[in-house]
């Protein structure tokens, strides 16, 4: 078994693009979950618009790519407003279902037959949209440690993946320290006691929701950038609950949690599965037991254990706090 | 006159002094006057007044007994819930079907029967949040500290006042779920006066209040009126009632049943009838707490 290889791959999965990615789609989410207590299960949704308005507007429509960028935010802007204006006056499990139905709704049209032409069905768009931001890349050679390896293309968009995500989680800070973020927590906490106070609980929601909207977005610029691809299939229910994972494991309402949550996610998630592949093809798991082609979902099955175990034995996650996640109960 | 007995008070009186205690009676200068304000669930009629009003700087106590439609009452007028019918004024202003965050703007501010403190946010984040006209609750204000920080200071100390008004300063970085019902009740009514409203309308703000701190609290509340609040509050405490209000409506079933000074309702044959049905061989002052 090549140790040396398994802790090279985790550690170079563990802050790289995918944990960058993931961290950004969970950051979203804890605007929204953390901090509001908006049930948003359609986050997937986010991505996939972020990513499909750059693929398509550039490889479609001829449209340089950091307009298509600022295209991607307006147009989640404008999804977390069809979605955020029918049902947050409404009670809070409205929400979940609408987000839910809306993240695969915009998986379906994605992928459907109908727009191949501009949107490119269940294949989706390969090509070198992401030119212009690799065009800036100064990296002509890629990374490679003993403990690290990135191709040049990696590199970059892992090393301006990580500013992107500093900047954002600084504006989180400042964001959930201000009178606005003390807001949403109250909102969090009982609307109608901040109602009561005269604020304008409606108007905050759809803020929260559409800053953390945006924030999924740009988790989904680096997942179509970093492959030179986007696919419906990458958006599914699962990318969602994936994150919620991340977010859950970090603990929730915590700045930096997303960031935790998605290194050790990711860590876990290849670790496990090069050490199981290793062990497999060098004999010391019986292929009757588990198959080289097992390895993919087996990994998930004990990733999801190794979570299980964690919650239960830390709850709140790695930030939180034991003793504020009890008052959940309504002491 | 007992001991507490001040200009505030007597002014408060005298406006009553005029006034017939009968149901829907004219006050002198109404802050509220509601007419026909109905409210069916189903088939219950919770509310259905007919005509009242709220006198203005006074403290105008509702009782009624349980299930009489005084925290529906309550809701309907400060918009969180929708009447069937009827329409009522704020300060002369028409204010039906006005979302329940506009009528706190305009002057009006509740509690709930059902404690809503912010569990977790702290007692003195609690407090902060209710300041109104922060610069900072904009999304992009916010991001700059250097805009809001030296309102944020002048609302803490303004709330560590009000906190320590009602014995709540040693707890102020506690998170509110840390508190007792008594003193989450208590927070909620420090919340309110964040607000600087013109009317609090306080649902049972002594229940579950230990009776030491009720006295003193009941201080505060004559002091809201004292610096020219309205204050119109439910409650099953007779004596608190007896204590503190310059004027008593009674619903049953709905209705207003009985308008009037303390001592005058609580002789009054409906309200009797009202509290312990037709059949009874109790007075009031020794009947339900
Ligand atoms: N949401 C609701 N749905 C159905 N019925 C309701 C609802 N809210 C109140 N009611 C009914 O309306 C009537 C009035 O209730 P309300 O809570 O206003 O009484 P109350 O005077 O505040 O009583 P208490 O002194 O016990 O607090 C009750 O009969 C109650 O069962
Ligand atoms: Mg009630």
């Amino acid at each position: 078994m090549d140790f040396l290889f398994i802790t090279q791959q985790s550690l170079s999965a563990a802050i790289g693009v995918n944990t960058i990615i993931f961290a950004l789609a969970a950051i979203g989410l804890n605007m929204h979950f953390g901090y509001t207590g908006l049930l948003n299960f359609g986050q997937a949704g986010f991505l996939a618009v972020g990513a499909y308005s750059v693929a398509v507007a550039v490889v479609s429509f001829d449209i340089s790519l950091w307009i298509a960028l600022l295209i991607g935010i307006g147009n989640s802007i404008i999804l977390a407003l069809l979605l955020g204006i029918p049902t947050l006056r409404l009670r809070a499990d409205y929400l979940a279902i609408v987000t839910i139905a809306a993240g695969e709704i915009i998986r379906q049209v994605a992928r459907s037959a109908t727009f191949n032409d501009t949107l490119g069905g269940s294949d989706g768009i390969t090509g070198k949209f992401g030119k212009e931001f690799f065009d800036l890349n100064p990296f002509t050679e890629g990374l490679d440690l003993p403990f690290l390896r990135y191709t040049p293309n990696d590199l970059w968009v892992v090393i301006v993946g990580w500013i992107v995500v500093a900047f954002i989680l600084i504006l989180m800070w400042l964001l959930v320290n201000s009178p606005w973020g003390r807001l949403l927590k109250a909102i969090r906490e009982d609307e109608d006691a901040v109602r009561s106070l005269g604020k304008n609980v409606y108007l905050y929601k759809i803020q929260s929701l559409i800053a953390g909207g945006v924030i999924g977005s740009i988790g989904g610029f680096v997942y179509a950038l970093s492959r030179q691809s986007v696919q419906p299939d990458n958006y599914g229910t699962a990318l969602t609950f994936f994150a919620y994972t991340v977010l859950i494991l970090g603990g929730a309402a915590r700045v930096m949690a997303p960031i935790a949550g998605a290194i050790i996610f990711w860590f876990l998630l290849v670790f496990v599965e090069q050490l199981l592949r290793q062990a497999v093809s060098a004999g010391y798991i019986p292929e009757w037991l588990i198959g080289v082609n097992q390895v993919g979902q087996i990994r998930f099955m004990l990733v999801g254990l190794g979570l299980m175990l964690l919650m239960i034995f830390r709850p709140q996650g790695i930030f939180g706090d034991r003793k504020e996640l009890a008052l959940d109960a309504r002491a | 006159m007992p001991a507490h007995s001040s200009r505030f008070k007597e002014q408060a009186l005298a406006a009553f002094a005029s006034v017939t205690p009968t149901p829907g009676v004219a006050k002198p200068d109404p802050i509220i006057v509601a007419d026909k304000v109905t409210r069916k669930f189903g088939g219950l009629t919770a509310v259905n007044v007919d005509h009242v009003e709220i006198q203005r700087g006074s403290i105008t106590a509702l009782i009624g007994p349980n299930g009489a439609g005084k925290t529906t009452f309550f809701n309907l007028i400060t918009g969180f819930d929708s009447v069937n019918e009827g329409s009522w004024t704020l300060n002369g202003e028409q204010i039906v079907g006005t979302p329940p965050h506009k009528v706190a703007r305009k002057g009006m501010v509740r509690t709930f029967q059902l404690t809503k403190a912010l569990y977790r946010l702290s007692v003195l984040d609690n407090m902060r949040l209710a300041a109104t006209g922060q610069r900072g609750e904009s999304f992009i204000r916010g991001l700059f500290p250097f805009i809001w920080r030296r309102q944020e200071s002048a609302i803490t100390a303004q709330a560590e006042e009000l906190l320590t008004r009602f014995q709540l300063i040693d707890k102020k970085s506690d998170f509110a779920a840390a508190l007792s019902g008594g003193q989450r009740k208590l927070l909620e009514m420090a919340r309110a006066l964040m607000v600087k409203p013109e009317i609090v309308m306080l649902d049972e703000p002594m229940a579950g209040v230990n009776p030491a701190l009720k006295q003193s609290l009941l201080g505060h509340i004559k002091d809201l009126r004292d610096e020219g609040m309205t204050v119109l509050f439910v409650e099953h405490d007779m004596d608190m009632v007896r204590d503190i209000s310059d004027w008593v409506i009674v619903m049953a079933e709905g209705k207003i049943v009985a308008e009037g000074t303390p001592e005058s309702v609580m002789g009054n044959q409906a309200v009797i009838d009202a509290y312990l049905g037709a059949h009874h061989d109790l007075s009031l002052d020794e009947g339900p707490r």
